[in-house]
């Protein structure tokens, strides 16, 4: 693996430049070399192996894209290098900084967090009347295949141009999702098992505590994936719609008017990087909470 | 909302009485709602010298020419007016709007569907992809993509791509993900039994993937659809978003967002709601048919 890494550097280096046949030419090799060596991680099963084909991937993705921006003359304004992103992250880290704060910490946080709260005891609060469930289910699932992303602009008319809007906008997206999920994971225990409930005496609240909610967690835990995403996804559209002069959503439809794309690019790699790592959290508490799934006891997941 | 009525136990009446029950409670506190966000607005252009009593108070509230919550039947009225009130051709009319997004949506869901069906297929034959690529197929997904997408519409234009491409590539991207995961789970159904089976044929990986992996996959791939259908409508509206977009529902939300007419972006939201809705029932009946093709499962 450190061969391929040094392999990777040195290609890497003499290609940006200048491109004649000789370059390409050992491009052409790099590439068969990584693949070459891709397929064999592959066939590998240690985690050093697992790791490195996606990592491998990763990079050959961004090399190549590198060089077929500089080599092909792709204009600026459709798709900036790599370097160019990274270097407009560097010299804009401050500006970024404020937008992650105003976007990420406020709008997203709150909003998350108010919307899959809600969404949770919404649906605590259904189970327990067949009534409703039979009511509010249908409505539910309709409403969460609805664009409800459209929502955000009659919110910034409601909240104003600050976070609570954007926030706003969150709780809507997330909350839909969470009740469906939360319904659908507390359905999931069988007859036998609320019946060996009922032998041992447990009321309502104990069997929601021991049986139904852990049952319901790989499907809480969905919903808290999914929503990770809607949540980042509803703040930066909604600042397209008005917001104070700071925030993702603000900083992309700004700059990539004033065509400085390596800006909106490099804003973009933060919203990707926060995603995943909220993404990756999520799924680290899942791992901990839900150890008993078959999908995650089983080595190789289908 | 009340709760389990006293013979809610059996019968039909206890399937169907819930639905329309929680939708007049819906509609109920939506009409409160609407007085109590609009009242202060409302009153302040009444006449103050004349006494007004509560229900003068509520009718204007439900009147208003730019409310700030509309009633629902100002809604349904734009929304018919917008529809019948205006010929085909005219870009007043919504069902003009809702046929540019829906054309973005179905073409994206299109590409979305080849491209993530090849990939699933891809996936489970070549272990390298498996490997390499499945990781970052799930990484693709937390990057808000609809972030990018206004940016994508205006790069583009700037190259003179503008219209359908720009759009339709955005909803294509949001859809190939739900249907790679949830056919590459589908190809893997067979158990080894079947496939073993087909073995003892000397079957070829072709046709084990044309008489028994795609079959099997089917299962997969219809609630996928679903998840790809509502994010195909909502990708598309958000593609029309960015400023100088001309025509599509996003468009006529953001005009509407600009000049304050709540009414309109209102009924432009109802429209795209049930453009979603109309994409689900399709994908519904197209798993109905296959269901009935083949007698009775999936």
């Amino acid at each position: 693996m450190a061969g391929a890494a040094l392999l990777f550097c040195t290609l890497a280096r003499t290609n940006l430049d200048s491109f004649g046949t000789v370059p390409w030419l050992m491009a052409a090799i790099g590439l068969v070399l990584m693949m070459t060596a891709m397929s064999l991680f592959a066939r590998g099963d240690s985690r050093a192996d697992r790791l490195a084909s996606p990592i491998l991937f990763g990079l050959l993705v961004v090399w190549l894209w590198e060089m077929l921006v500089v080599g092909l003359h792709v204009p600026f304004v459709i798709l900036p290098p790599p370097s160019a992103i990274a270097r407009a992250i560097w010299r804009s880290r401050s500006l970024l900084q404020i937008d992650f704060a105003q976007t990420y910490l406020h709008s997203v946080v709150a909003g998350y967090a108010i919307g899959c709260g809600a969404g949770f005891l919404l649906a605590l609060a259904i189970d327990r009347s067949p009534f409703l469930q039979r009511g509010l289910t249908p409505l539910g699932n309709l409403i969460s295949a609805m664009p409800i992303i459209g929502i955000a602009p009659i919110m910034v008319m409601w909240f104003g141009f600050g976070w609570p809007s954007k926030a706003a906008v969150v709780v809507l997206m997330t909350v839909f999702p969470m009740l469906v999920n939360t319904r659908a994971g507390l359905a999931s225990t069988d007859a036998m098992e609320r019946d060996l409930m009922r032998t041992f005496a447990a009321g309502y609240w104990q069997t929601l505590l021991h049986l139904r909610l852990p049952a319901a967690m790989p499907m809480i835990f969905n919903a808290l994936k999914l929503n990770s995403t809607l949540a980042l996804i509803g703040a930066v559209v909604a600042e397209f719609f008005g917001t104070p002069i700071r925030g993702m959503g603000f900083r992309i439809s700004t700059e990539a008017a004033r065509m400085n794309l390596d800006v909106v690019w490099a804003t973009i790699t933060v919203a990707a990087v926060a995603g995943s790592l909220s993404f990756a959290l999520i799924a680290t508490v899942e791992r901990l909470v839900t150890f008993w799934h078959p999908s995650l006891r089983s080595p190789d997941k289908a | 909302m009340r709760g389990t009525g006293p013979r809610m136990t059996k019968g039909m009446w206890s399937r169907i009485l819930p639905i329309p029950t929680v939708v007049l409670a819906i509609l109920i506190l939506w009409y409160a709602a609407a007085i109590w966000l609009n009242a202060p607005r409302a009153e302040a252009l009444m006449d103050p010298d004349q006494p007004h009593g509560f229900w003068a108070v509520a009718q204007a509230c439900w009147s208003m020419d730019r409310p700030v919550l509309p009633a629902p039947d100002q809604i349904v009225s734009t929304l018919a007016d917008s529809i019948f009130g205006y010929p085909l051709s005219s870009p007043r009319n919504l069902l003009l709007q809702a046929g540019y997004t829906a054309e973005a949506a179905s073409v994206g869901l299109a590409l979305g569907l080849a491209f993530g069906i090849a990939l699933a297929v891809g996936i489970i034959h070549i272990r390298t992809l498996d490997r390499s690529v499945m990781p970052w197929v799930i990484a693709s997904q937390t990057i808000p993509i609809l972030a990018i997408a206004p940016m994508l519409v205006v790069a583009l234009g700037v190259m003179g791509i503008t219209g359908l491409t720009p759009k339709a590539t955005i909803v294509a991207y949001l859809t190939f993900f739900p249907v790679t995961v949830g056919m590459v789970k589908g190809f893997r159904t067979p158990d080894p039994l079947q496939l073993d089976l087909m073995r003892t044929y000397s079957a070829g990986r072709a046709t084990v993937f044309a008489k028994l992996r795609w079959p099997a996959s089917m299962a997969f791939l219809f609630p996928s659809l679903k998840v790809a259908v509502a994010l195909a409508v909502t990708g598309a509206i958000v593609a029309e978003m960015p400023t100088g977009a001309q025509v599509g529902l996003g468009a006529r939300l953001l005009a509407g967002s600009y000049y304050g007419q709540t009414i309109m972006m209102w009924s432009a939201l109802v429209m795209a709601s049930l453009l979603a809705v109309f994409g689900l029932l399709l994908v519904s009946l197209a798993e109905r048919g296959l269901v009935a093709l083949r007698g009775g499962r999936l």
